[in-house]
């Protein structure tokens, strides 16, 4: 089995066949899995009640009726709406996460394109998200909208920065942009020559990984975050005017980049698809390796909806200045010691 | 190789047309904010167009700064400003202002177009290599260090400066 997944080289087209059909399944089955156990199971839990019981068993299937009921709702447009922009707007969302997950690595060769400049393409796309957010918010011509829009366009560029500052600490250590050389770096790492564990750089860049984990948080627009989308005071912002379908895919579009950049954090700080004790060259990866990622995936998802459900949201002075006058310090701060300590050892 | 040219060939004029549209659509456009709109396609192009280049370094570097930072601006400021849904018909600019851009236009098509024709003549593009990130960072921090620098301190002038004028106090 594994030889031969070793040795499945097939024809252009199929293999981009194969790639369309992958990430076109990955998408809404990560948007499904993390909906239902952190939205669902664990948010209840946190919160000390049971959550949805009835479809399926212990109401797994929940979401997947909703998912079903959002589909066969009608298609509304408010009447003043700028209707191209309005349709349209979900989709441009959308087809930022799903350009996304290209650059992830499952393992070595399980990547959609295994690209030279990985983390510069994926924070680069990521940004493209705001367009929609913006294009949302404008074309319903509802004022809650366009409130949650300019919310959302002044966070995004606020904490863009302490992202791509974030990931400068792990690219000086790895010495590549490249999403699998990062894995590679950490797998054959060895921390003063112990290469018991690798190099995991949670280890050297715990202060990347706290501000990344809060950009994220913030690119997501969730709580502590979510003040475009604030509910009590803008009626979910952006979001408002939308229904039925479109709003399902704004609900996939964001559960499934919480999945995506969770799996950029496991890949840059965790060791991606690769655990310790078996070199990153091995064939066995073919298999472990997307089982690996999906745990390490599972474990940063789960720091991201646990502050999710347990604090409560900033206002939007307070998000700003944690932004420019912490994070972004803190990040600088943190790529200088992470250049002058890569000169020194 | 002869194969991948061909296909290339046809992706940029595709692309091409694309953004000549897009570009036609920015200017004649009623809605100010369809015009933005309109410029996220043409910009969009000009990354595709570099990456039929086989630089994405550069690409990619325009999705970030254009599409990512630019646009987002135009489109703040656009919503900060006017919130109006519909057309708007007082958008044009005076007949003297339109001919002055046409002559821009077509004396910065000419001078770019001679220089590359200029430039490049008969050369074959055919041996095109992909640029590696790596060469492009080499190339910067020896090569075209001084450069680089002055620029840095430009633009580190320049946002000290917005932030001066933007300051109240």
């Amino acid at each position: 089995m594994i030889p031969m997944l070793a040795s499945f080289a097939p024809p252009y087209w199929l293999s981009t066949v194969i790639k369309v059909l992958v990430v076109g399944a990955v998408v809404p089955t990560t948007a499904l899995i993390l909906g239902v156990v952190f939205l669902f199971k664990i948010m209840s839990w946190m919160q000390s009640r049971l959550g949805p019981q009835e479809a399926g068993p212990r109401g797994l299937l929940q979401l997947l009726a909703d998912g079903v009921k959002f589909i066969q709702k009608e298609d509304i447009a408010p009447n003043g709406a700028d209707l191209w922009v309005f349709k349209a707007a979900p989709l441009v969302v959308l087809s930022s996460t799903l350009l996304l997950y290209v650059a992830l690595p499952a393992s070595a060769h399980l990547v959609v394109e295994n690209l030279d400049v990985g983390v510069f393409y994926v924070l680069a796309i990521s940004s493209l998200s705001v367009i929609g957010v913006l294009m949302a918010g404008w074309a319903s011509a509802n004022k809650y909208s366009l409130m949650g829009a300019l919310r959302a366009a002044g966070q995004l560029i606020a904490y863009e920065l302490p992202m791509v500052l974030a990931v400068m600490g792990v690219v000086i250590q790895a010495g590549t942009l490249s999403l699998n050389g990062i894995v590679f770096a950490q797998n054959g790492g060895a921390i003063f020559g112990w290469t018991g564990i690798g190099n995991p750089y949670i280890l050297t860049q715990f202060i990347g990984f706290f501000i990344f984990i809060a950009a994220v948080q913030a690119e997501l627009t969730q709580p502590p975050f979510d003040m475009p989308v604030a509910e009590s005071e803008i009626v979910s912002g952006y979001q408002v005017e939308y229904t039925g379908f479109r709003f399902l895919i704004f609900f996939l579009a964001e559960f499934a980049t919480a999945f995506v950049f969770a799996g950029i954090a496991a890949v840059m700080f965790l060791g991606g698809w690769a655990v310790p004790w078996l070199s990153a060259n091995s064939d066995w990866y073919y298999v472990l390796g997307p089982a690996v990622l999906f745990a390490k995936v599972m474990l940063v998802s789960f720091i991201i909806f646990w502050v999710r459900f347990t604090y409560p949201r900033l206002r939007e002075d307070q998000l700003q200045s944690f932004a420019w006058k912490f994070l972004i310090p803190l990040a600088l701060v943190n790529i200088v010691a992470t250049a002058i300590l890569k000169v020194v050892f | 190789m002869l194969a991948l040219l061909v296909a290339q060939n046809i992706a940029f004029y595709i692309i091409a047309a694309l953004m000549v549209f897009g570009a036609i659509r920015v200017v004649t456009c009623k809605n100010l904010m369809h015009a933005a709109l309109w410029l996220v396609l043409v910009l969009a192009g000009v990354a595709a167009q570099y990456i039929l280049l086989a630089a994405e370094f550069v690409a990619i570097t325009q999705v970030l700064v254009y599409l990512g930072a630019i646009i987002v601006l135009f489109l703040f400021g656009i919503m900060l400003t006017r919130t109006k849904t519909g057309t708007d018909d007082n958008l044009d600019n005076s007949a003297g202002a339109r001919r002055m851009a046409a002559l821009i236009g077509v004396l910065l098509a000419g001078v770019m177009g001679y220089s590359l024709w200029d430039g490049f003549g008969k050369r074959e593009f055919g041996d095109l290599l992909v640029q590696r990130t790596a060469q492009v960072s080499d190339s910067i921090f020896s090569t075209y260090l001084l450069p680089f620098e002055v620029i840095s301190i430009l633009l580190l002038a320049a946002l000290i400066g917005a932030i001066v004028l933007a300051r109240r106090d």
